[in-house]
């Protein structure tokens, strides 16, 4: 299965923002979003993308989309009917993309239009895309793909107003899917649901990759979420890549310093844990002025000399991948 | 130490709105101690921030408090004051800020953003205590020091905007904090920041209990922040107390189907392989609240006549854990 061409590939992506000149002379500064990316997405897997925000794991994500600028870098899209190189895609190519590739947003209710039924607005991209001919077409494309959402045809007629936040994102999930994509884009999709209703997105998420064959860039800055549905993760932070690994393996044996800081992070529901959480100083700098070296170094309990200086690059190792000048040597014993 | 700080008795609370009247707060009885942290829990829609903006009757003008509502708040040396009973603003000066403080989700929300940290800082303590500008200034100054601000006397002047998510949660912690309330309450305090930033937080406001001995009501969707931090719990749902106790308690034996529900939908990361289980059913409109007990409608152990018809009362589980459930009266009975 290794030897089958990733649906996604990148190669030394950048995202780089300009920001107005403060000086006179020399270059303006300029925001470097992500920086020098290399990811490869399955067809058909659960890859997690997870950071603190700042971290640029939305920009990353509508990077693959063709939705943000790209600076420098690569993005090879290949589904086995087509392949694009997606940052010089033509106009032709790029709207055939855009039925492949989807995004889902965050927030269900300022993604939603309040004057369309949900009929319409599931309706919109087929329309828009010219994918179906006829209205019955459309009407019968729709029905399947809210079907499969759990919406009903009493839901259809309905305005987005009425429902809950656990059913607008539903609506968001199949007018996402209606075109019928190879690659999805979660961008904390479940971020703004309460805990009783973000299992059941949740579950509806993997039914539907498992059904449908899709390939889910699942964002979010829940690293618990993510152990549970992704099959691989990839740790962001200050636009790099700190560590990419197989979920099990990140989990069970973390490499990177931040990693285990951040999973340390998540308040554990067992009382008895208290002031067990390692605690990370300070916050995430910023990206126009990032510290020179290994990114983490202003945070990092075991920073060396060498951290200041050397900017470590991801070393893979039996398919793990990490950026850290001493992770051997920082893995805790047995 | 029999006395309380803060007694809620009966607590209700309806908004009149052009659709009639909607119940937001049912009946609720609580009370804190001086050093207590009691974390107050439940979904969006559950009432638990209404709840608290009643403590300093902060609620719109058209909120009507039932008749028998009562919150009690007993300072040392003074006759027990009930909030219910003050009105204006001069009347409640001793509930805004004075002996109780507020401590809000978005700190950005709740800075003026055109006046500086500072000046929003001794604005309050000349309200509210005998200092001159000059002291008032030097102790806002000390306040932000001990809050973990570094250049404390340079922030002092900037503005909301110019302070990172963290730095202003910690200011606004800062300033609710020098008035030296008798009760916090704490909004949702964590639920904007990053993992890394909130356990910071968490541990400030642990330090800062133990400093000042001051009772705190911390309300949070989280049931991991409650574990970490809270001596008692309260759940809330659809406006009603439906288990309360110690945490330990209540967490490790959870007696009442809903806050079973909660825990179970939580992704666990101790085991990876769990199913997501979502509790049935989206909250109710608080248009349509059910008769009897108000989670029947999406109860898993719905008994049928007794959850549709009768509210259930509260019930001890033991000494220090009590449900309003019919399943524990049922078993009772038997």
């Amino acid at each position: 299965m290794s030897k089958k061409t990733p649906l996604i590939k990148t190669q030394g992506l950048s995202v780089h923002y300009p920001l107005r000149a403060t000086k006179l002379f020399g270059a303006p500064p300029v925001v470097r979003a992500v920086d020098g990316i290399d990811i490869e997405i399955a067809a058909g897997s659960f890859f997690g993308l997870v950071g603190e925000s700042g971290s640029g794991k939305t920009t990353l994500g509508r990077a693959l989309l063709r939705a943000a600028p790209i600076t420098t870098g690569t993005i090879e899209y290949d589904d086995g009917e087509v392949s694009y190189n997606i940052e010089n895609v033509g106009k032709a190519d790029l709207k055939d993309y855009r039925k492949r590739a989807q995004l889902i947003f965050q927030d269900p209710y300022a993604a939603l239009s309040p004057r369309m039924t949900v009929r319409d607005i599931i309706a919109e991209p087929l329309e828009v895309m010219g994918i179906t001919k006829t209205r019955e077409e459309t009407d019968a494309r729709v029905r399947e793909i809210a079907a499969k959402c759990r919406l009903s045809l009493e839901h259809l007629r309905r305005f987005p107003h009425a429902f809950s936040g656990g059913q607008r994102q539903r609506i968001s999930i199949a007018r996402a899917l209606v075109s019928n994509p190879k690659f999805v884009v979660a961008d904390e999709s479940v971020a703004a649901l309460d805990v009783s209703i973000q299992a059941d997105v949740l579950n509806l998420l993997k039914d539907i990759q498992h059904e449908m064959g899709l390939a889910f860039l699942f964002i979010s800055h829940d690293l618990s979420v993510v152990a549970h549905v992704c099959d691989h993760v990839a740790v962001m932070y200050l636009g790099r890549l700190v560590e990419s690994a197989p979920t099990r393996q990140l989990f069970a044996a973390p490499r990177h310093p931040y990693t285990r800081a951040l999973l340390s992070a998540i308040p554990s529901l067992d009382p008895d844990d208290r002031g067990k959480a390692q605690k990370l100083d300070g916050e995430i700098p910023s990206p126009t002025n990032p510290p020179p070296g290994c990114k983490f170094h202003t945070r990092c309990p075991y920073v060396k000399d060498k951290c200041r200086i050397d900017e470590p690059s991801l070393v893979v190792e039996k398919g793990h991948g990490v950026s850290c000048h001493f992770w051997k040597e920082l893995m805790p014993k047995g | 130490m029999s006395k309380k700080l803060m007694e809620v008795k009966n607590l209700s609370l309806q908004f009149k709105t052009d659709e009639g009247l909607i119940t937001a707060v049912d009946n609720v009885s609580f009370s804190i101690a001086p050093g207590e942290v009691l974390g107050l829990v439940g979904e969006s829609g559950s009432g638990k921030s209404v709840t608290a903006k009643s403590l300093m009757k902060l609620n719109p003008g058209n909120a009507v408090y039932g008749d028998d509502s009562q919150i009690i708040l007993n300072l040392d040396g003074q006759e027990p004051i009930d909030i219910m009973k003050l009105h204006g603003s001069k009347e409640l000066k001793v509930a805004r800020g004075g002996s109780i403080s507020m401590i809000f989700q978005e700190p950005m929300a709740s800075f003026a953003p055109a006046i500086t940290i500072g000046a929003q800082m001794v604005e309050q303590l000349l309200i509210h205590t005998d200092y001159n500008k000059v002291k008032a200034k030097k102790y806002s100054i000390e306040m932000l020091d001990r809050v973990g601000i570094s250049d404390a006397d340079k922030r002092f002047d900037q503005f909301a905007f110019e302070l990172s998510g963290g730095m202003r949660q910690r200011a606004m912690i800062a300033m609710a904090l020098s008035t030296k309330p008798k009760l916090l309450i704490a909004d949702e305090p964590t639920t904007a920041l990053d993992v890394t930033i909130q356990l910071q937080v968490i541990d400030l406001m642990k330090d800062l209990v133990k400093e000042f001995g001051m009772g705190i009501l911390f309300i949070t969707h989280d049931l991991g922040v409650i574990a970490q931090t809270a001596d008692n719990i309260a759940v809330m749902y659809l406006g009603k107390l439906i288990e309360k106790g110690s945490v330990r308690d209540v967490l490790r034996n959870p007696s009442h189907p809903y806050t079973q529900g909660l825990i179970d939908a939580l992704p666990r990361l101790d085991n990876l392989d769990a199913p997501l289980k979502a509790i049935d059913g989206d909250i109710p409109s608080p248009l349509e609240r059910p008769p009897g007990c108000v989670f029947h409608t999406r109860c898993p152990a719905d008994l049928g006549d007794v959850c549709h018809t009768q509210i259930p009362q509260f019930s001890a589980v033991n000494a220090n854990h009590e449900t309003a459930c019919h399943l524990l009266t049922k078993e009772a009975a038997s």
